[in-house]
This record gives structure tokens, C-alpha cells and sequence, in this order.
């Protein structure tokens, strides 16, 4: 079934090039069709691969395609990798994005046939670009999918591109992502230089042999790439802006896989991180530190996307932070039931701003529980797994995170469980605001508020039993023991470099379980506070923020901050270069020359006289100089 | 007589010559001034080839070293005069064409 792999990516791709060319041919209902049964017939194989990989004696396999670069001793073949790693991307890929391709379907009714057929045609394009991110078995197949899905991320972004700001967030987005992809590209280049190859097994097999310092600068320039597609500190900034795209869009793309790639990349090296314990606690303290900075800016946002655009951000932290402390699997494992609650929290947003037409306000929101009971019991359900309330799934994966923090250091531990506590608070106070209290919102949205069309609720649905049993493969071993499958199923992948299994932790049981106590304890009493408070909100009580709430409110002032000091100075720089240099240094070479040719021209001109006999007193006069010349040279 | 006296004589007949062809506008005249140079070379050859025999014969009674020249110099008469019906034809035809012999008439040499 493996040999078949390439037919996951395939489908897409086929469903892009249709769905693209035939944009004024097709109908609407064919390109539904074709867009969603693509990825579905991708999610089928996916299914089918799954289960042959899940078999105890499977071992990773390499599916050669054919030759993609052959010069010299480079041989860099167009080959997918299939093992239990990828494999489990491909489930999280193809399976959220069969669900948010079918939301579209009713999500973009709105579009015209070309423009929708386009919507459908880039959204299979990025799951082919992702599925290829996922599938190479080299970094170098690895990085067309990852330039792939920011191109996507980009078209999407600016899918409304009439609106002057929404190409500005596009561009934004892609500036940023190319900020990165540099230094993915850079570390591509020196594994290059130092192994002389970039295929997975084969740089694993030689890294121990490279100094600690390669190591580290090696790592350093991939996570310098994994900040770029996965939104840390200091690239993060274009992830909010990216909400401008439609709001499936943030779900899939910014929310559920394209930005989880960073993470991908980093667990698929990890044998090259754990050569570099510098770069891993580099990763730890930027995780950790985007974790608390983009859930501090969320607790004071309105905007029902940016809340949930900086959640994301924050949570990506956290996976990053278990990368930083090695807890590979429960990286992945967050990824995982991130994808699920994420996915289900923005389309249920989707759902809210469908419903209202397009107003994304949260203060002209409220008591929307009793006209849209689905999506509203189903963003209870994400909210509830996102604060990590036992037994939904986000409980399990950012227990694991916070246990392997602190096995690390207490410190990590202690800031990571308030930013969970951060996190409970601004998602209940999003819940309150939209879904509780009275409708605050026009008498003409009063009136047409709707429960949401069922290609909409049934992938809300599927998406709020995802997230409340998907944790359930990851039970934490002082709960059930042995129940942990996700860390048995991803060993083999995730062994160490001498063969090792990844590390378990050792804190005993009582301790752990009394951790686990006091943090629930402490959310539930988040979350009572934030549902009291926040259920009667009146936006007349509203008092005129200040000190710390006004510098949450404009973001910690990120953005005037690098406009201040990379923007600015390159502005200033530019126009210095276009005055000073291109103007009068190159404009006035390329001006001399000609005006000097065009002066000496004129000059010469007047030799030219037409008397014959002019120009031979000119032929009699060099002779006899060169006859001169030609006597003193011999003479010497 | 020595070798000295042909070379400024022919030195002489050069740069006549050449001053003709500079200041003249007549194209006969010119063209006799190119005939002063042609045979001011001719004059040199002959006076060269002959200071070669000379210094041959004292050391050979029946050397002809040096008279190759001297034969030379009758074939570029030869050819001069062939030049010259070919110079002059020219000069004919200038003038019915343009009824003068002005070489500055002629500065189309200039566009």
C-alpha cells in the first residue's frame, strides 16, 4: 500500500490543476465536488496507509519516484517518505482539510463561479504542497512543499483582493515566511556543504560526526525557519495580520497544519537538535516566551479572529516549548488536538461572523447560544478542551507539555501553566462575550441570525467529537497505565541517535497528580471568573484602558516596534540609495559616458572636413611621427 | 660619386612630392607630384642597388649582386605608367563630369 503514496499528494494536485483551469467552465456544485472529493479520496488512501503502518513490524520506508537533481556527487531524488511520523500528518492533513473543503463549500456560497472555483483551486493546492511538506523524504522535496504552502498562505491571504489591506496582510505574511525560508534554506546549504547530502537517513547518520559547533549553527538557521512558518517571536507578527483571508482559510492554514510545520521540521530532525542542546533551550525560552506574549495581547483583543489568531500563536508556543525540553511526543501530540479544537474554534467563529455578515466584533455580540445551539455547544466543547479540562484532549497534550517543562526546569513550568491560566481566561471571555449575555449587535442582524447550513454544522460536529476523544490515544501514564499510544505508536520515529527511546519522565505519581489538581483547580476558577464577568458584559460600562491594558491592547506595540526599527531605517535607507546612489552615482556614470562620447564627437567631427588634402597632411604627419618614434625605439 | 648625393636627391624630389600633393588643388598637378615621389623611390632603389655592386665586385669581379634592383625599377615604371593612363582617365572623366580639376570641388568625402 506504501508504493502508493505518491497518490495522496496526487489527488490534490489533480484537483488543483481542474478546479484552476476550468474556473469559467465548471459548475459550482462539480467544483465542490471535485475540490472536496479529492481530498477526501487523499484521506481515504491516508486511512488505508495508516493501517499498514501501524503494523509492529513496519519499518520506515522510502518510496523513490524518480531523479529530481543528479549533478555531480549531488544525487537528490524526488522521494516520499513513509513511515509512522508522516504518516500521522497525512491523517491530520487530509482529514481536518476534507472537513474545513466541505464548510467552504457553504462558507463561500457568496463567491462567483470563477472566484469560487479559484477559492478551491489554491485550498488544494496548499494540501498538495502541505501533503508534500509532510512526504519528503529530503529537506530539499521537504522545501518546495514548505515554499509551496507559503505560497498558498499568501493567495489566500489576499483572496479578497480588491481590499487594499488584505494584499498588505498578504504580503506581510509572505515577506515574513521568506524571512525564514532564508534560514531553512541557509541550513539546507550547509548540510550540503558538510554532509554532501540532504536526505534524512543519511544526515541523521552523519551529524554525530559533526562538530558541536556545526550542530548548533546548523539547527539555528532550521529553527530560524521553523519561526518564520510557525509564527514565534521574532517573525511572529504576520499571523494575525493573516486573518484578513477567509475564514476557513485561518482555520486550515493558520490554525491547523501549514503553521505546524516548524514543528514537523524540527521533530523529523530531532537527532540533529539533540546534538545541539544550546539551540533546544533557545527553542524552549522563544516558545515559552511567544506562548505568554501572544496570550497576554489576547486577553484585551475584540476581534473574534485575532483572539483566536494570537490563541494560536500562543499555543505554537507551547509546542515549541516541548520541542526545547525534548518531549518530542508531546509536541506532536499538541499539534494533533491543537488541529482539532483550533480547526473547530475558527470555523465555529466562521460560523458566528457567516451568520452576523461578516461583523467580527465581539462587543457587538452576545446571547448568540439560543439562535446557533450547534455551534454553540461546539465552541464550548473547544473551549473547554483548549483550557485543558479533563477529559478533552487539550488537557492530555498540554499536561504532557507541562510535565516534560518541568522535568526541565521549574521555571518553565511555573510560566507555562500561567499562560495556560491566560489562556482559559481570554477563551471564556470570547465564549461569554459571543455566545452568553443578550445580543448587542443591529436590529437587522437580530433579525436574520441563523443556525449556520449543515455542510457547515457537520463538520463542526465531527471536528467537537474529535476534540473530545482525541486526547484519549495520549492518557497520561499515572491516569491509566499503558494508555499512552500515541508515544508507543510515534517510538520507532522518535528514537535517539544511539537507538535510544525517547526519554520518559520520571516524576512520581503523587506529585504529578497533585500538579495536575492544583492546575485544574486554578482554571475552573479562570473560568468561573471569566464567564461571570463576562456574561453580563455592557460595552457602556467599558472604562477607557490604561497602563498595561492599553499596551495589550495595541499588541506590546510589536509592530510600531519593528516598523520603528526595520521598516523606518530601510525606508530611510531606500531613499538615501535612490537619491545619492542610483540617481547621481549611477545615473551619472551612465550620463558622463554618454555625454562625454556625444562632446567628443563633436569634436572630432570638425577633422572631418572633406578635403582630401586635410586628411592626407593628417596621414603625412602621423607617418612621420611614427617615424620619429620608431628612430628612438630603435636607438633604445 | 657617393651614395650620399642620390639619397638627398631623392630626399629632395620626396618632399616636393609631398608638398605638392599637400598644398596643390590642381589634379594634374597633384598627380605629377605622386609621379615625383613614385620615382624619388625608383631613384633610391637604383642608387642602392648600384652602392650593392659596387661592394660586391671588389670582392667578386663576376658577382651581379645588386642588379636584381635595378631590374625592379623597370617594372614599376612599367606599372607606374599604367597607373598614370589609369590616373589620367580618371582625371578626364572628372572634368567632363564636373568640368574642373579641383580636388577640393570633390569633399563629398565628407557625408
Amino acid at each position: 500500500m506504501s508504493k502508493l503514496i505518491y497518490l495522496v499528494p496526487l489527488f490534490p494536485l489533480a484537483g488543483f490543476l481542474l478546479n484552476g483551469l476550468g474556473r469559467n467552465l465548471l459548475s459550482r456544485t462539480l467544483v465542490s465536488v471535485i475540490a472536496v472529493g479529492a481530498v477526501l479520496a487523499s484521506f481515504v488512501m491516508s486511512l488505508l496507509i495508516f493501517r499498514e503502518v501501524g503494523a509492529a513490524d513496519f519499518q520506515t520506508q522510502v518510496v523513490k519516484l524518480f531523479d529530481f537533481i543528479k549533478v555531480g556527487k549531488v544525487d537528490i531524488p524526488f522521494s516520499f517518505q513513509v513511515d509512522r511520523l508522516s504518516v500521522l500528518f497525512l491523517l491530520i492533513i487530509t482529514g481536518v482539510g476534507t472537513l474545513i473543503h466541505l464548510y467552504s463549500t457553504a462558507y463561500m456560497h457568496e463567491e462567483k463561479p470563477p472566484h469560487y472555483a479559484r477559492y478551491f483551486a489554491y485550498l488544494n493546492l496548499f494540501v498538495f504542497s502541505m501533503l508534500l511538506l509532510v512526504l519528503g523524504s529530503n529537506y530539499v522535496i521537504m522545501f518546495i512543499g514548505w515554499e509551496g504552502v507559503g505560497l498558498c498562505s499568501y493567495l489566500l491571504i489576499g483572496f479578497w483582493f480588491g481590499n487594499e489591506a488584505y494584499n498588505d496582510a498578504a504580503k506581510k505574511a509572505f515577506v515574513m515566511n521568506r524571512i525564514g525560508d532564508l534560514g531553512f534554506l541557509l541550513a539546507v546549504f550547509w548540510m550540503m556543504m558538510r554532509f554532501g547530502t540532504t536526505d534524512f537517513a543519511q544526515v541523521f547518520d552523519k551529524a554525530p560526526e559533526a562538530t558541536a559547533a556545526v550542530m548548533t549553527g546548523i539547527t539555528l538557521l532550521l529553527f530560524v525557519g521553523a519561526t518564520g512558518k510557525s509564527a514565534q517571536i521574532p517573525l511572529f507578527t504576520w499571523l494575525p495580520d493573516a486573518m484578513a483571508g477567509p475564514t476557513p482559510v485561518s482555520a486550515l492554514i493558520h490554525a491547523a497544519t501549514m503553521v505546524t510545520a516548524g514543528i514537523y521540521m524540527i521533530t523529523r530532525s530531532h537527532v540533529l537538535f539533540d546534538l545541539a542542546p544550546f539551540t533546544q533551550s533557545v527553542i524552549a525560552i522563544i516558545g515559552l516566551s511567544t506562548a505568554l506574549l501572544a496570550a497576554t495581547i489576547a486577553l484585551r483583543q475584540n476581534d473574534i479572529k485575532k483572539v483566536l489568531a494570537y490563541s494560536t500563536v500562543s499555543q505554537l508556543g507551547y509546542m515549541f516549548l516541548a520541542l526545547g525540553v525534548g518531549a518530542y511526543t508531546g509536541a506532536i501530540f499538541h499539534v494533533m488536538t491543537h488541529a482539532f479544537f483550533k480547526a473547530l474554534l475558527f470555523l465555529g467563529a466562521g460560523s458566528v461572523i457567516h451568520a452576523l455578515h461578516h461583523e467580527q466584533d465581539l462587543r457587538n455580540m452576545g446571547g448568540l447560544r439560543r439562535k446557533m445551539p450547534i455551534t454553540h455547544i461546539t465552541f464550548l466543547i473547544a473551549c473547554l478542551a483548549i483550557a485543558g479540562i479533563p477529559p478533552f484532549s487539550g488537557f492530555f497534550s498540554k499536561d504532557e507539555i507541562l510535565t516534560a517543562a518541568l522535568l526541565k526546569s521549574p521555571v518553565y513550568y511555573v510560566l507555562g501553566v500561567a499562560g495556560a491560566l491566560m489562556t482559559t481566561f481570554y477563551m471564556f471571555r470570547l465564549y461569554a462575550m459571543a455566545f452568553r449575555g443578550e445580543f448587542r449587535g443591529t436590529e437587522a442582524q437580530a433579525s436574520h441570525l441563523h443556525e449556520s447550513p449543515a455542510a457547515m454544522t457537520i463538520p463542526l460536529i465531527i471536528l467537537a467529537m474529535l476534540s473530545v476523544a482525541g486526547g484519549w490515544v495520549g492518557i497520561p501514564e499515572v491516569l491509566m497505565p499503558d494508555a499512552h499510544r500515541l508515544q508507543s505508536f510515534l517510538a520507532p520515529v522518535l528514537e535517539g541517535i544511539d537507538g535510544q527511546p525517547e526519554a520518559a519522565h520520571h516524576l512520581s505519581h503523587s506529585t504529578e497528580l497533585m500538579l495536575m489538581g492544583g492546575v485544574l483547580v486554578l482554571i475552573i476558577g479562570v473560568i468561573t471568573f471569566a464567564w461571570r464577568k463576562f456574561s453580563r458584559y455592557d460595552r457602556t460600562q467599558e472604562i477607557e484602558a490604561g497602563g498595561i491594558a492599553r499596551l495589550l491592547e495595541n499588541k506590546w506595540y510589536v509592530d510600531e516596534l519593528y516598523a520603528a526599527i526595520v521598516s523606518k531605517p530601510l525606508r530611510a535607507l531606500s531613499a538615501f540609495m535612490n537619491a545619492r546612489v542610483e540617481r547621481q552615482l549611477i545615473d551619472g556614470m551612465v550620463n558622463g559616458v554618454g555625454r562625454a562620447v556625444q562632446y567628443g564627437s563633436r569634436q572630432l567631427r570638425l577633422i572631418q572636413s572633406g578635403q582630401v588634402g586635410s586628411y592626407i597632411l593628417i596621414m603625412v604627419i602621423f607617418l612621420i611621427l611614427f617615424f620619429i618614434l620608431q628612430l628612438f625605439w630603435n636607438i633604445q | 660619386m657617393p651614395v650620399n648625393y642620390y639619397i638627398f636627391l631623392s630626399l629632395i624630389l620626396f618632399s616636393i612630392g609631398i608638398a605638392g600633393v599637400l598644398t596643390r588643388r590642381n589634379a594634374i598637378i597633384v598627380f605629377m607630384c605622386i609621379e615625383l615621389m613614385l620615382n624619388a623611390v625608383n631613384l633610391l632603389l637604383v642608387a642602392f642597388s648600384k652602392m650593392h655592386h659596387v661592394a660586391a665586385l671588389a670582392i667578386d669581379p663576376a658577382s651581379t649582386v645588386g642588379t636584381e634592383a635595378q631590374l625592379f625599377v623597370f617594372f614599376i615604371m612599367v606599372v607606374a605608367a599604367a597607373e598614370v593612363t589609369v590616373g589620367l582617365a580618371i582625371i578626364v572623366m572628372m572634368y567632363r563630369n564636373i568640368h574642373s580639376v579641383d580636388i577640393n570641388f570633390l569633399n563629398r568625402l565628407k557625408h
